[in-house]
């Protein structure tokens, strides 16, 4: 267990795992409304990682991340309704309708993404470095992605080049164990996923994803070295999926018992009663957190009920950029 | 002032200018910097601009490829060099799911102002794994820009309005036009890459191609003019966004075309351009469409196979006169 940092401090990390949390809770209710349609990855279970990297970042910094990335682009500070709106596919969407819970983008904040190709945002995390450490030295391209990622060409190309090109990326990697239904051990001869990026010459190093302070403390070391010298970082954050990996999956692959075991490490859970313990967190602190996260959801979600469609008339645009645009 | 350089002398040029005018502007890919690239459009580049702005690239495709996906989304101008289109098959992925969606899928936030560069096409004794012609492909995907410079002006100049563009761009280069040398003026530089070229005008039949059968489809046109046919030579250029209006132009006044292709016949770009001058220009055909395109077979190593499974002007010949002929 690390040490516990101050109290405002604690408050902000719960309340925005909390955060998390309760939007996905509405958004899995919305798609059994069929409000949200097409595939929804819920990130229940693994909020301590997003969370404790993120709000490590510098707003000149960016990140791309994979089709489970809700909780990534709130953290990052994507605006609810834009995101709510986007599973909607209402033009006040963050990606105007176009890319629904996959495809979340927020150029002013730097997220890229949305990336629904297992394996295929690496490399593009990687030409973010190479363009961030030209345009602006110190800043980095953080890139999230599941361990699945590790069983891809794209995972080792990229590795392998930022590397060599010494880029300034920080790797994340959320083992949750199970490429959808595929336990690890059942697709990778060698299971620690770490060991990879020390074969590429990449520090790296293994975090409890469940312990928010323990990714916190990893994401600020591996940061800081990124920014010393501009080299990348690879920390292998081992997690748990609560849920199942879409709302498509009858979950044959695993065992209940397994489920159960994990969420006795549910990062909120295990946080919060290590605040209580420290007299940094009580009941009515969570009560008033879980009435302002209420309110911002029934918000996000009044928002995007009364968003307007796209007109089909703009179907084609911005296949291209218009000429003359930068 | 002009002087006489090649296809290839023209690429380099195109690189050495776009280098020196642009400090976003980088090239990447496998042996670019050190070898000097496969085919030496890159010997010196290295030398004069360093390693940060060549740089050579391990064999990995899809890895290098997103990569320059990636540094045009964060305000670089990369060149991308792929050996071949047989290797960018490596890179389909990052080309087809991710350039050529970005900027919709963002709902407009992002663009990528990428340009790929491949070489393309046979005639080299390089067998099943290095002489194909699968432009066709990339003309498919919406969100991508598709150019084949025929020419060496187009050589010279196509880089350069690539680099221009906003969105992403795959530039074909034939390697049977590498050694392709003709004049150009000492301050030659971009071209306009939205419309289709005649290179030839004619009366009797359009012989539409682009990039490397070019040179085939004006020889054909040469012998044609021997036998009393007087054909149009019309070269597309730029395969997305196809030039309609050129096609329809051309076809009008000749009223019989051959579409000359060096993908196989079958899905081939001349089956697209042939459906659009049905779509488009039906009545004023006076006789049936044909194709000339290659043989339905990986291309083989041996001269006279591979010769035999290529369009060839004697094919060009024929199928022209035979429509010519037509009333």
């Amino acid at each position: 267990m690390s040490t516990l940092p101050d109290q405002a401090r604690c408050h902000a990390l719960y309340r925005q795992m909390l955060r998390i949390r309760r939007f996905e809770e509405r958004c899995g209710e919305l798609y059994k409304q069929q409000k949200i349609r097409g595939f929804l990855h819920l990130y229940i279970g693994e909020e301590a990682i997003a969370t404790g990297v993120i709000d490590r970042l510098e707003p000149r910094d960016v990140i791309s991340a994979t089709y489970r990335e809700h909780g990534h682009a709130l953290v990052r500070g994507v605006s609810m309704r834009a995101i709510m709106a986007e599973m909607y596919g209402k033009v006040a969407g963050c990606s105007r309708g176009r890319g629904g819970s996959m495809h979340l983008f927020d150029v002013q904040r730097g997220f890229l993404g949305g990336h629904a190709i297992v394996g295929a945002g690496l490399p593009i995390a990687v030409g973010l470095a190479m363009a961030r450490k030209r345009l602006d030295q110190g800043a980095i391209s953080v890139c999230f992605f599941g361990e699945g990622a590790a069983a891809e060409g794209e995972f080792h190309e990229a590795l392998n080049l930022a590397a060599l090109w010494e880029l300034p990326v920080l790797f994340v990697c959320e083992n949750n164990g199970y490429a959808m239904g595929t336990a690890l051990a059942r697709s990778e001869s060698q299971t620690d996923i770490h060991l990879k990026a020390q074969a590429y010459k990449i520090r790296a190093e293994v975090v409890d994803g469940m312990d928010v302070l323990a990714v916190d403390e990893a994401a600020q070391r591996a940061i800081s070295a990124i920014r010393a010298d501009l080299k990348p970082y690879f920390l292998e954050c081992r997690t748990y999926r609560f849920r199942p990996h879409s709302m498509f999956d009858p979950e044959l692959y695993r065992e209940q018992a397994e489920v159960s075991e994990w969420k006795k490490k549910d990062p909120l859970l295990t946080f919060r009663a290590q605040c209580e313990t420290a007299g940094l967190l009580d009941e009515a602190a969570v009560q008033a957190m879980e009435q302002e996260i209420a309110s911002e959801i029934e918000d996000a979600v009044q928002f995007s009920e009364q968003a307007e469609w796209e007109a089909e008339s703009d179907l084609l645009k911005d296949v291209y950029t218009p000429r003359g645009a930068p | 002032m002009s002087r006489t350089l090649s296809y290839r002398e023209a690429l380099h040029d195109a690189h050495f200018q776009a280098l020196s005018e642009d400090p976003r502007v980088f090239l990447v890919g496998e042996d670019v910097n050190c070898y000097g690239g496969t085919y030496a459009v890159s010997k010196g580049l290295a030398d004069h601009f360093g390693a940060d702005r060549v740089i050579d690239a391990p064999l990995s495709e899809s890895g290098f490829v997103g990569a320059g996906i990636g540094a045009a989304m964060g305000g670089l101008r990369p060149i991308v060099e792929v050996m071949t289109v047989n290797f960018s098959l490596l890179a389909l992925d990052q080309i087809v799911n991710a350039a050529a969606t970005l900027r919709h899928m963002s709902g407009g936030q992002i663009s990528v102002p990428l340009v790929i560069r491949m070489a393309m096409g046979a005639g080299r004794q390089l067998a099943a794994q290095h002489s194909h012609s699968l432009e066709g492909w990339y003309a498919h995907v919406p969100g991508l820009r598709v150019v084949a410079p025929a020419t060496v002006a187009d050589a010279r100049g196509m880089l350069l309005t690539a680099l221009a563009d906003p969105d992403p761009v795959i530039i074909f280069e034939h390697v049977g036009l590498l050694a392709l040398t003709d004049e150009l003026p000492d301050d030659a530089g971009a071209v306009e890459i939205d419309h289709a070229a005649v290179r030839r005008e004619g009366s009797d039949v359009s012989l539409i191609t682009w990039g490397g059968n070019l040179p085939k489809a004006l020889e054909a046109a040469r012998q044609l003019e021997a036998a009393g046919i007087s054909a149009e030579v019309l070269d597309l250029r730029t395969l997305r966004p196809l030039d309609d209006a050129a096609i329809v132009a051309s076809v009008s006044k000749t009223h019989r075309a051959v579409v000359i292709d060096e993908m196989w016949k079958t899905g081939s770009f001349a089956a697209e351009v042939c459906t659009r001058i049905m779509e488009q220009a039906f009545f004023e055909l006076d006789a049936p469409l044909r194709r000339v395109c290659s043989a339905e077979v990986p291309i083989p190593y041996a001269r006279h196979m591979e010769l035999a499974a290529l369009p060839s002007v004697e094919q060009i010949v024929q199928a022209a006169t035979e429509i010519a002929r037509h009333e």
